[in-house]
């Protein structure tokens, strides 16, 4: 996030999109409904009726897959109608020429005609968010799962910018980080082109700073796999050994079918958990670790903010913290990784990132920092570029609507959406040893609106097999409200009827991200 | 700060700002005024009025928690006349429902008595759940508050039982409305609210439906902010828990991005019950079902305890030298035949910033690969 979870509170207009908040960010949406009972504006962009949509003033309902033509389309009407910051376009940002010449392009009614998006809602929501004092954007991974996902995510920047509403309390573009720290596994490195701080492989300076530290020579100046690309190889037998720490890629990554063949694929597979999941169960050797309540550490929360882990309860049988594990492995093969806690390591990320530099444990005994905060006496940056952005001068990017890799035919008619619900997290391997979460939501179900139920003549509860190119599960039809016609959403939660043996493992070129949010099916009355 | 804005309370003078109440400003200098019904960060509402201070000039007591501070006002957070107050509307909260906490029965002086009598047989049967953890037995045992002449009254409404995490027990709900508040104005899930009126009035969730088939989302917001024993986690009730005997260790909720700060309460090794931290950012005491209820998975039966070996397609147990030979040796093996390139590491956005340090320092400085990457798409 640019800016903080308290700041949401502080906007006048917020834009909320492929986010469903009160689900996946309980604790957050409630910032957002509290700012709406409070007379502020929430503006819901979704294809679903999510709950959301109960606070907000208003609710847009694009067809899946166009988020950029929409994006564009506020754009459109905002230059059309002179509502946009100057000084802050002149000032602060470069590329606005170019931006303005692709966006001129999607007039409200062109927009409508490819998002389905009323053309008079795209100019309302235009003047809302552009006249407003502060407006946010809270995204999530409604806009990232795309194919175009990164485009998406940098149409989202031109708006913000287009109205200067970056850097500043109460504006911001702010994506919902997903895991607990997601945030912290790609500030410590855990990304294959980057060490510590976004700080690059490729880098001759920053391989020199990391073999000195390190004592070690010969670090790789290649810019790694991404997983999605790992399993791709892995499938064509080019890769031969993976040592997974807490994952279980074998429910939540695209194309399962393909995943599984992947697996078997590999020579050497080693998974590091804490029960053994349905990715633990491939593996030929499986190591048990230390869960939450029995470790200490940190993590960065998704507004980048440094956060205390206590060790609350003594582990079970013979299990290991996971870096000790690690560091384990690494001396058995010669390697001389050693450390007495969390915090020595700890001590050494301060050494080598610089954005945790000024980041002590003592200093967020009782509250945390916010990153960047680059020396000891800092106080944390809660918002990020109020002054500069981190490339000097934001850069609008001239972006055109791109569909999805796979849309509905005459074979596979509806669109797949997937996506979470309140009480599972994941893939469940946690939430799922809870009766009380189970009994609540205890299995996977095919969410369709009453419209396509009645075409389909299903009625809610049956069985229903839903198939894609890649393959077909089963699971029970839930008619639902939140449900647009044309389009069926799916938790991809449960192992038993896994969403993603359906889903399509298309990649968004940058990012790598697998395009969830879109594939084509079709559902037929269960046997 | 100009001289316009002074109160007076105790004796003693204060500073406020203009649009504080008495009450906050009290609570600012250290003055202990009781509160019920009163929940930081929503509309007062002044229903239990147990926050009654006596105002010079004003011709009833004031409920400071509504009550703005005017310049001179002058007040006395504990005359005798707020002290009679106090008692009696204790006296009647208690007399309302089902509050045998030892006050109603007992004298003061066996008041002890009877506490150690219960630490020692640990009965819930008899004992209000929240004893020894309940607001307003704190405040009848501070205000010595004897209710014994007071008839006992029947609930008016069954317990309901039927959610998996939630006890309503109506027979001990003083009204305050807490709840009501922090379901409305903190988490705006709008499950609950006042319903019936007069002696028949009760928290309803919808149209007075159990709370699995209502709005409720069992946050749990509700139980938190409870001061008494009508709202409980179902756990703490069925596992008979006793504050006494546990610690409690502030950490950061493991579910989503969030952050959220919480309070694990620990009794022998066992995370007994879990509450959002209120003195803290970002969550302020706000959790959400997960991070509130989801922590069964931590003492799972299901819990890997040793490493495991597959041989012939099945797990065995192996000891940790025994893995790590395996591991060292099939990494360096593979290494060797087939490079670098052919190895990867899936870190996780589960563990903590030291482990994935580890992890990535691991896989560059040892595999020698940049071959590393976690579930941030997925």
């Amino acid at each position: 996030m640019t800016n903080t979870i308290a700041d949401i509170e502080l906007s006048d207009v917020i834009l909320v999109t492929g986010s469903n908040t009160t689900e996946n960010h309980p604790v957050l949406s409630t910032f957002i409904k509290r700012a709406a009972l409070k007379g502020k504006t929430v503006i819901v962009v979704d294809p679903r009726k999510i709950k959301l949509t109960e606070h907000a003033q208003k609710w847009l309902r694009p067809n899946p897959g166009t988020d950029i033509a929409w994006i564009n389309g506020l754009m459109n009407v905002i230059i059309e109608e002179n509502l946009q910051n100057d000084q802050f376009i002149k000032g602060r940002t470069e590329g606005f020429e170019e931006m303005a010449a692709v966006v001129k392009k999607y007039t409200p009614s062109y927009v409508e005609e490819i998002t389905g998006i009323p053309a008079n809602e795209i100019i309302e929501t235009a003047r809302l968010f552009a006249t407003a004092d502060k407006a946010s954007i809270c995204y999530c991974m409604g806009i990232t799962q795309h194919t175009c996902g990164t485009d998406n995510v940098k149409s989202l920047a031109n708006l913000s910018m287009l109205c200067g509403h970056l850097g500043k309390p109460g504006g911001g573009v702010n994506p919902l980080r997903g895991q607990n720290n997601v945030q912290g596994a790609c500030d410590m490195g855990g990304l294959p082109n980057v060490f510590t701080a976004y700080q690059k492989v490729d880098d001759p300076t920053v391989i020199k700073r990391y073999e000195t530290a390190w004592d070690v020579s010969g670090l790789s100046p290649k810019p790694g796999l991404a997983v999605t690309e790992m399993i791709h190889k892995a499938e064509k037998g080019e890769f031969k050994s993976l040592y997974i720490i807490g994952e279980n890629p074998l429910v939540s990554d695209p194309d399962l079918n393909h995943a599984e063949k992947a697996f078997k694929n590999l020579e050497f597979l080693v998974v590091q958990d804490i029960f053994l999941t349905e990715t633990a169960q491939m593996a030929d050797v499986v190591l048990p670790s230390f869960c939450f309540a029995e470790k200490d550490g940190t993590f960065s929360n998704t507004e980048r903010r440094v956060q205390r882990v206590r060790k609350a309860v003594e582990a079970p049988g013979f299990t290991r913290e996971d870096w000790r594990i690690t560091c384990d492995i690494a001396n058995k093969m010669g390697a001389n990784m050693h450390y007495n806690s969390a915090k020595d390591i700890f001590e050494e990320i301060r050494k080598l990132t610089p954005s945790y530099a000024g980041i002590t444990w003592d200093r967020i005994e009782t509250k945390g920092i916010h990153w960047p905060c680059p020396t000891i006496d800092h106080p944390g940056t809660p918002i990020l570029h109020t002054a500069q952005f981190t490339r000097g001068k934001g850069l609008f990017h001239a972006i055109d609507h791109q569909p999805p890799a796979e849309l509905p035919d005459a074979d596979y008619p509806y669109i797949l959406t997937t996506g979470r619900v309140i009480y599972h997290y994941h893939t469940g391997s946690m939430t799922m040893k809870s009766d009380g979460l189970n009994k609540m939501s205890p299995e996977c179900f095919v969410e369709i609106s009453p419209n396509d139920a009645a075409k389909l003549n299903i009625d809610d509860g049956e069985m229903v097999e839903v198939f894609s190119r890649r393959g077909k599960i089963k699971a029970k039809l839930a008619i639902s409200h939140k449900a647009v016609d044309g389009t069926i959403f799916i938790p991809f939660h449960f192992a038993q009827a896994a969403a993603n043996r359906l889903t399509n493992s298309k990649l968004d070129p940058v990012a790598k991200i697998p395009e969830f949010k879109v594939c084509a099916i079709t559902i037929k009355k269960a046997a | 700060m100009t001289k316009e804005n002074i109160i007076t309370i105790d004796n003693k003078e204060f500073a406020f700002e203009p649009g504080e109440t008495i009450l906050e400003v009290a609570r600012r200098n250290d003055i202990f005024i009781p509160t019920l019904c009163h929940l930081k960060g929503t509309t007062p509402t002044g229903a239990c009025r147990i926050c009654v201070v006596d105002v010079k000039g004003a011709r009833d007591l004031v409920p400071s928690c509504a009550y703005p501070a005017s310049n001179g006002m002058i007040v006395k957070s504990e005359s005798p006349a707020v002290i009679k107050a106090r008692k009696n509307i204790i006296q009647l909260m208690l007399a309302s429902g089902n509050h045998n906490c030892a006050i109603r029965q007992f004298e003061p002086d066996e008041w002890t008595q009877f506490h150690l009598k219960v630490l020692k047989e640990d009965n819930y049967n008899e004992l209000c759940p929240v004893w020894g953890d309940c607001q307003l037995q704190d405040l009848a045992y501070r205000y010595q508050v004897i209710t014994k002449a007071l008839p006992v009254s029947d609930s008016k409404y069954p317990m309901e039982t039927v959610n998996p995490f939630i006890i309503r027990d109506f027979s001990r709900c003083i009204l305050c409305g807490r709840c009501v508040q922090a379901c409305r104005e903190i988490q705006v899930n709008n499950a609950i609210d006042f319903g019936y009126r007069g002696a028949k009035a009760k928290i309803v969730a919808g149209a007075d439906v159990a709370l699995k088939d209502s709005d409720c989302v069992f946050c749990g917001e509700c139980v938190q902010v409870c001061p008494v024993g009508a709202l409980v986690p179902k756990e703490t009730f069925e596992n008979k828990k006793r504050f006494e005997k546990s610690k409690k260790v502030r950490t950061t909720c493991s579910y989503c991005g969030v952050g959220c700060q919480m309070d694990l309460t620990v009794q022998d090794n066992k995370i007994v019950e879990i509450n959002g931290a209120e003195d803290a950012e970002p969550n302020h005491g706000s959790l959400c079902v997960k991070g509130r209820y989801g922590y069964n998975f931590v003492a799972s039966p299901e819990r890997l305890t040793t490493p495991l070996i597959k041989k012939d397609g099945k797990f065995q147990e192996a000891t940790w030298g025994q893995a790590f030979e395996l591991v060292a040796s099939k990494f360096m093996e593979i290494k060797s035949k087939y490079g670098a390139d052919s190895m990867g590491v899936l870190t996780s956005a589960r563990v903590t910033n030291e482990d994935n340090y580890i992890a990535q320092k691991f896989t560059r400085s040892v595999l020698k690969t940049n071959n590393i990457d976690h579930c941030a798409r997925l």
